[in-house]
């Protein structure tokens, strides 16, 4: 089956192949829309039958997916091979990877900036990359709690200037599977799959051992995982509290290791109605009731 | 959406052979895009919107979901919660099982047929789905119309069945109650089959016929306007003639002189009334028939009836008892308005105090185009009123009192077909539903005879487990959705989603 897309109302396009669900919407004049849509939708047309020729290198060890040659793949390795210090496999980055490949092959033409072009999103599933142009700013709601994810509870405003193009969460309540146990851990960075493999690494890290946490072998959940065996959370119940601050502190601390490094920028994790904001996410954020880790 | 099932067309094509193919140990091959997952069964490919149903590929998610989707992304895009949603899109829309046709477990001292738990917003959420036999219930009928349909405790008929009767009016509308335990179980067998397909036709929003005894012929359709002796009604008044005098007061002084507003409860006069001598009107000596309650508002100026303002008027000069030559004047200008602005008459006065015909000026038909345009449309609304107080609960509980007492403190939401029910105060669980929200047809019978309907108590799974439900019998929504045969319905949008209500910490 072919990929597909469909315009949304207002200037938003859907795009969709198996798995891959992108919502992208250009800023800019209108001949610069139609132009970065038109790029786009060349580009991805292929971008999964890219990753399957490579699927079952990208599903295994980041150590052992060294030959991958496809460019979504290779923004994958990149993104992930860093962090080899613990079991982490490039699909860890294939959300954020795949959104900033698409960022690039839209918001570019020959390594140049669209003219006319003021900005830029592709949202894959809740992991988004983004692009600005000089001078332009891009406005991400924040929802805190996801128990009552009816209210904004903030708002980041990435500007030109600030190193951020990539925002990611992760979480064991998302499609994705989780080892750790955080409701969600949002992660800013300089690209998609830099955000996608930190929020992954920071979320596996949130976990504690308590009889209210059930976890189940991935492969018993889900063919094909590249988490094998690995135990992934499947429920969460009530926790006391001083396990709740001891699994968020060691996100905290992952969270607080990767800025060091330069690997992200800021982060917020929350569990159990507890929050932590790691980085200058918390400058960011005045709205944010949250207590500053 | 209700219930949502796999593209009919994806299935046919996995059964002719495409697009999935058996492969080893029960699992299945699907080729729907590039990734050529091997599914086992009961679990779904790497997209969550194929999985495998008993050996065959079915898709899981109805086509419109990217859509929706969608519309919760943007530049303002809530992160957080962003995997989340995704995670319902692959999985399905948000999907709601509701108790049309899930069946019954009567006499109920089993669990229900469905006990689903699903999340939303986070929350593991747990809805139990029943069909629940109803010996006690019935219909409310609001009627909108001023007209007079027959007294207060007139029986009702249909079919020559006593099978309810009229109650109390109320704003604007006459209302009856139909159906109920006394006609359905307490008369002959006909009575009882009679009302039994006479509750049937209400709930699933057919239009019925019913005979007022010493009133009117009714054709009454939930949501429909009612038809009376023949004729539909097209609006509610606007108010009663008094308020009708209250609203456009402003707009008729320095244009006419005196209005009559005739209306079967209360006929306005405008001279007389607060609002005319509020704005130092002259009085205009015209007297209507009936008993005077106040200044110029007048009960009973007429017999009840189809003419106007739901009185049996057809001449409006017959509303007027006597005209006072003392302070009535030649030239005056009276205008008679109904309280729905459909029946309306313009006179001057001749030399004699006589009312003479006369052409209304555009600036008075203008206010009384607009009477016409503040009266809504009017319309037959049915309730469907049913207590639940009973076994059904041990379907939910094995300590029934324990969903009663939840329930009333708002801890559970209590829906039928997804409709939202207004739970009475007091004992049982008595819920009073606007059939036009539930889905077509979710109305059924047993021989008893006794209404089945649906109903489904929606609640936090930790507060399911607190009033001792049946947890050994939950479901996933995915279960439910892989296993159980449905129908898939769209989602009433004007329905709050059951979820929604249910409190928070």
């Amino acid at each position: 089956m072919a990929a597909t897309r469909a315009r949304l109302e207002d200037k938003r396009w859907h795009f969709q192949h198996g798995p891959i669900d992108l919502v992208i919407e250009p800023f800019g004049t209108e001949a610069a829309r139609a132009r970065v849509i038109a790029r786009g939708w060349r580009r991805f047309q292929t971008v999964l039958d890219e990753l399957v020729a490579e699927l079952a290198f990208l599903r295994a060890p980041v150590q052992e997916a060294e030959g991958v040659t496809g460019p979504v793949a290779r923004r994958m390795l990149a993104a992930c091979r860093p962090h080899g210090r613990v079991f982490i496999t490039p699909m860890a980055a294939v959300a954020g990877s795949v959104a900033d490949e698409m960022v690039a092959a839209m918001a570019l033409e020959d390594g140049a900036p669209e003219d006319g072009l003021a900005r830029l999103y592709v949202n894959n599933g809740g992991d988004i990359a983004f692009w600005l142009a000089p001078g332009e700013r891009m406005r991400i709601g924040l929802i805190a709690n996801p128990e009552h994810a009816s209210a904004l509870d903030g708002a980041v405003e990435i500007g030109h200037h600030m190193p951020v193009r990539g925002v990611a969460t992760s979480g064991w309540r998302g499609r994705s599977f989780s080892l750790g146990i955080a409701d969600s851990v949002t992660v800013l960075a300089a690209s998609g799959a830099s955000a996608d493999a930190a929020a992954t690494l920071i979320a596996n890290e949130v976990d504690c051992d308590h009889p209210a946490v059930v976890k189940r072998p991935a492969n018993e959940i889900k063919d094909d995982t590249d988490l094998g065996a690995l135990p992934v959370t499947v429920a969460v119940g009530p926790l006391p509290r001083a396990l709740v601050d001891r699994a968020l502190a060691r996100g905290v601390a992952r969270a607080e290791a990767l800025r060091r490094e330069g690997f992200i920028w800021g982060a917020v994790l929350s569990l159990a109605g507890d929050y932590r904001i790691v980085g200058d996410a918390g400058s960011a954020i005045p709205a944010l009731p949250m207590r500053v880790a | 959406m209700s219930t949502t099932r796999g593209d009919p067309e994806a299935v046919a094509a996995v059964e002719s052979g495409a697009p999935g193919g058996r492969v080893e140990s029960g699992k299945i091959a699907c080729n729907a895009c590039p990734v050529l997952c091997r599914i086992s069964e009961g679990r779904t490919g790497a997209c969550d919107r194929y999985a495998n149903v008993e050996g065959t590929l079915t898709r899981v998610d109805p086509l419109v979901l990217a859509a929706e989707v969608a519309r919760e992304a943007g530049p303002l895009v809530p992160f957080a919660a962003g995997k989340e949603w995704d995670g319902n899109i692959v999985a399905g829309a948000p999907v709601f099982v509701t108790g049309v046709g899930a069946g019954t477990t009567y006499p109920d001292y089993k669990p229900a047929p469905f006990i689903v738990s699903q999340r939303h917003g986070g929350v593991e959420t747990v809805t139990v789905v029943t069909e629940g036999i109803f010996s006690y219930c019935s219909f409310k009928i609001k009627i909108d119309t001023d007209r007079y349909i027959g007294p207060e405790c007139a029986p009702v008929r249909s079919d020559g069945e006593v099978v309810g009767h009229v109650t109390t009016m109320e704003y604007g509308s006459q209302m009856l109650s139909l159906g109920g335990v006394h006609h359905l179980t307490g008369g002959s067998k006909k009575e009882g089959r009679v009302t039994c397909d006479l509750m049937m036709n209400l709930g699933n929003k057919k239009a019925v016929e019913l005979a007022v005894e010493g009133g009117a012929a009714l054709t009454i359709q939930a949501g429909k306007p009612p038809i009376i002796d023949g004729a539909p009604e097209q609006r509610m008044r606007v108010g009663c003639g008094s308020a009708t005098i209250g609203i456009f007061a402003q707009q008729w002084f320095g244009k006419v002189d005196e209005v009559i507003v005739v209306d079967d409860h209360i006929t306005g006069v405008l001279t007389e009334h607060q609002a005319g001598r509020f704005l130092g009107m002259r009085p205009g000596g015209i007297n209507v028939t009936g008993r005077r309650s106040t200044p110029g508002r007048y009960f009973q100026v007429a017999n009840p009836g189809s003419g106007w303002g739901g009185t049996d008027i057809k001449d409006p000069l017959k509303a007027i008892l006597s005209i006072d030559p003392e302070t009535a004047w030649p030239g005056e200008r009276l205008l008679m308005v109904s309280t729905t602005g459909e029946d309306y008459a313009y006179f001057v006065l001749d030399r004699g105090l006589k009312p003479v015909p006369a052409e209304m000026p555009e600036d008075v038909r203008r206010v009384v185009e607009r009477i016409g345009e503040n009266c809504e449309p009017a319309l037959a609304t049915v309730l469907f009123m049913g207590g639940a107080g009973g076994s059904l609960r041990a379907g939910v509980t094995e300590n029934p009192i324990a969903l009663t007492r939840s329930i009333k403190r708002m801890l559970v939401n209590v829906t039928c077909g997804g409709a939202p029910a207004y739970v009475w105060p007091g004992g049982g669980i008595m819920v009073l539903v606007d059939v036009a929200r539930m889905p077509d047809n979710s109305f059924g019978y047993v021989p008893t005879p006794a209404i089945v309907a649906p109903i489904e108590f929606t609640m936090r799974l930790a507060d399911y487990g607190a009033l001792g439900g049946h947890l050994d019998r939950v479901r996933p929504i995915e279960d439910v959705i892989a296993h159980a045969r449905y129908r898939a319905i769209g989602w009433n949008p004007e329905n709050p989603w059951p979820e929604k209500l249910s409190r928070g910490d």
